[in-house]
């Protein structure tokens, strides 16, 4: 079984891997192509390279600055900054208010669980645009329009019950015997969750609050309905500024999202060492 | 170190009643085994012991603590887990000292005694490991560590082989006892293995349907057993049983099913003995012997043959009832041979309520 492959065996399994990553990759080379060329409207090639390369697009978007209140800011970084802030602290708050729930509904039995189970799920039936409207008039009555903390409350509320489903989940998995154990052990019930349980569960808390902030960080549509000053915007809001009615900035675009992606990558770089699951493999039984 | 009183202790689960008052008493530095089929009631009463269930009625006492309301951490007593409960991210050396650190032990004193429970269980090369990456022998090795790591009152161990391999259950078995031997520390072993129970306890209690059957040591146990159930229990292979009835045969009293007749003595079920009384006969495999023909005989007639090298076991039929018999390791006996035995020692339980004839 654990043959070694032939030359023949693993030449043809390289270039099927060369096609499937070509194909994943080409229309990113696109992009990258696009947000470097110089010329106007590039035409269409079979391999994406820049036409008269440049770094106008690049530093056009990163470099963006606007009056407000009379002095000068630097626009991107106020906006990456508010996409930054908004997108970290919509994955915590989600996470922290889904952690305690998906332990009392995986854990302990109580009046009403199944049918505050049911009810969140039903929050997951309707789309968020659904709910930009009024979401827009509560957020205007408490002058939270144009605010960070008015999209992290939206953006917190509308993740929570995902988190809270994909927690219980990875607490259920948890084997009781462990808090048992900690329990004769010497600890209380919350110590045993915070020393037993809250670890075996990092890979799971790790991907839920990756998820949030993803969901944060790419909304568009709550984003662009909330948010009407152009220094609050989030990126995919300033993104969608390049596109406008008459013209359509596609090489300001491109260079936008290539930047837009990076923290992104960077964070998965990060997190990828708490992604791996299994953690718990090996602790109970043999 | 103490010793464990449980009074009157009930438990339901929903409307389940799976302790219906049970008393059990461990003297200090005894190594008791509640040992009983699934369902009877044994992982309830340990569980109740740590503290992890409540009780309903009833008490548990630790020395002359009253413990039955107080949380497991409170309880001081420790216990090796069935799954072993190791903590995934800890290393085998944070699993032993977890529970030293939680009592905000001297870190000193937490570093000898890691080291002289990892000494004793021979975990020295392991203590940097993580768990999952430890055979299932180690692990068990780990749990027992963690336990022992600590000056409990108590140590309790729920069925902590089940998960291991027949040769590797047998090796830890031997090291259960010696370390109970050199710790003398007062235990509590719950398992539905007969044999862990016969070679591990100084004390045995058998549970049957939420109460103690019967307690007692070992062999007094399995030589007097009180009742039907735990006769059929203990020993391997289990009790040979036929149903008859009490005859008067003369002056002495007879045992009858069908053609089969055995002699019943006096003096040993004095008490219980009346004409017609509907009895169970009961003779354990090893209880026969072969005779060379001539007196009172009962004739086996050889259906099976099992022959494990050391002894052999020939099946076969008496008065209807099927019929273990335990023979020499290598006489030749064969298929359709009839073996003429006479019963050395027997059995009388009640037909009904499976309570023993023997009088007490």
């Amino acid at each position: 079984m654990n043959k070694k492959p032939s030359f023949l065996e693993s030449a043809a399994c390289h270039v099927v891997l060369v096609i499937a990553v070509a194909f994943a990759l080409y229309p990113v080379l696109w992009v990258v192509a696009l947000a470097f060329s110089g010329t106007q409207t590039p035409s269409p090639r079979v391999i994406p390279v820049p036409e008269a390369p440049t770094l106008a697009h690049l530093s056009a978007v990163v470099g963006a600055t606007r009056k407000v209140d009379g002095a000068e800011v630097w626009l991107f970084g106020r906006q990456l900054a508010n996409s930054l802030v908004v997108s970290l602290s919509t994955a915590l708050v989600g996470v922290l208010i889904a952690i305690p729930t998906a332990y009392a509904l995986a854990r302990f039995r109580f009046a009403g669980k199944e049918s505050g189970m049911r009810a969140l799920l039903a929050t997951q039936m309707f789309p968020a645009v659904a709910s930009a409207i009024p979401l827009y008039m509560i957020l205007n009555s408490l002058g939270l329009l144009n605010s960070r903390t008015g999209l992290v409350v939206c953006y917190a509320s509308t993740s929570v019950p995902f988190s809270i489903f994909q927690l219980r989940a990875a607490f259920e998995a948890i084997p009781i015997d462990l808090e048992e154990a900690a329990m004769v052990d010497g600890a209380t019930r919350f110590s045993a969750f915070v020393r037993v349980v809250l670890p075996a569960a990092r890979p799971a808390i790790a991907v839920t609050a990756l998820f949030a902030f993803m969901g944060a960080y790419n909304e568009f549509i709550l984003a662009a309905t909330l948010l009407d000053k152009e220094e609050m915007f989030t990126l995919p809001v300033m993104l969608q500024r390049f596109i406008g009615e008459y013209d359509a900035q596609w090489e300001k675009f491109a260079a936008g999202a290539l930047v837009v992606s990076l923290p992104v990558m960077a964070l998965f770089y990060v997190a990828q060492r708490h992604l791996v699951a299994g953690l718990t493999a090996g602790g109970v039984k043999g | 170190m103490a010793s464990v009183t449980v009074t009157a202790l009930k438990k339901k689960f929903g409307q389940t009643e799976v302790l219906k008052g049970v008393d059990v008493r461990v003297p200090e530095g005894h190594f008791a085994v509640l040992v009983g089929p699934s369902g009877c009631g044994k992982s309830t009463l340990l569980r109740l012991l740590a503290g992890l269930e409540e009780a309903d009625t009833g008490k548990i006492e630790l020395g002359d603590r009253d413990v039955t309301r107080l949380e497991p951490r409170d309880r001081n007593i420790a216990m090796v887990f069935q799954s072993y409960a190791l903590y995934p991210h800890l290393t085998v050396r944070e699993n032993l000292a977890f529970g030293l650190k939680l009592r905000k032990t001297d870190p000193a004193e937490i570093e000898k005694q890691v080291k002289r429970a990892s000494d004793m269980l021979g975990l020295g090369a392991l203590l940097d490991r993580l768990p999952k990456q430890l055979s299932g022998g180690q692990r068990q090795r780990v749990a027992m560590g963690r336990a022992i790591v600590r000056k409990a009152d108590l140590y309790l161990y729920d069925e902590p082989l089940s998960n291991l391999d027949a040769a590797l259950r047998a090796q830890v078995r031997v090291d259960i006892r010696k370390l109970h031997d050199e710790l003398g520390a007062t235990s509590v072993y719950v398992t539905h293995d007969q044999v862990e129970a016969m070679t591990l306890a100084d004390v045995i209690f058998v549970l049957n349907k939420g109460q103690v059957e019967q307690s007692g040591a070992p062999l007094e146990i399995f030589d007097r057993p009180a009742t039907k159930f735990v006769a059929a229990f203990l020993g391997s292979p289990a009790m040979n049983f036929i149903d008859g009835a009490l005859e008067r045969a003369g002056s002495a009293w007879v045992f009858r099913a069908n053609q089969l007749v055995v002699p019943v003595d006096e003096a040993t079920f004095a008490g219980g003995l009346e004409p017609g009384r509907k009895v169970t006969l009961g003779i354990r495999p090893h209880e026969v012997a072969l005779t060379e023909g001539g007196g009172e005989t009962t004739k086996l007639g050889v259906t099976v043959v099992e022959a494990l090298g050391p002894e052999t076991y020939a099946h076969g039929e008496i008065a209807g009832a099927p019929f273990i018999a335990r023979v020499e390791a290598r006489r030749s006996i064969k298929k359709g041979d009839t073996l003429p035995l006479v019963f050395r020692s027997i059995h009388l339980f009640d037909a009904a309520t499976g309570k023993s004839l023997r009088a007490r």
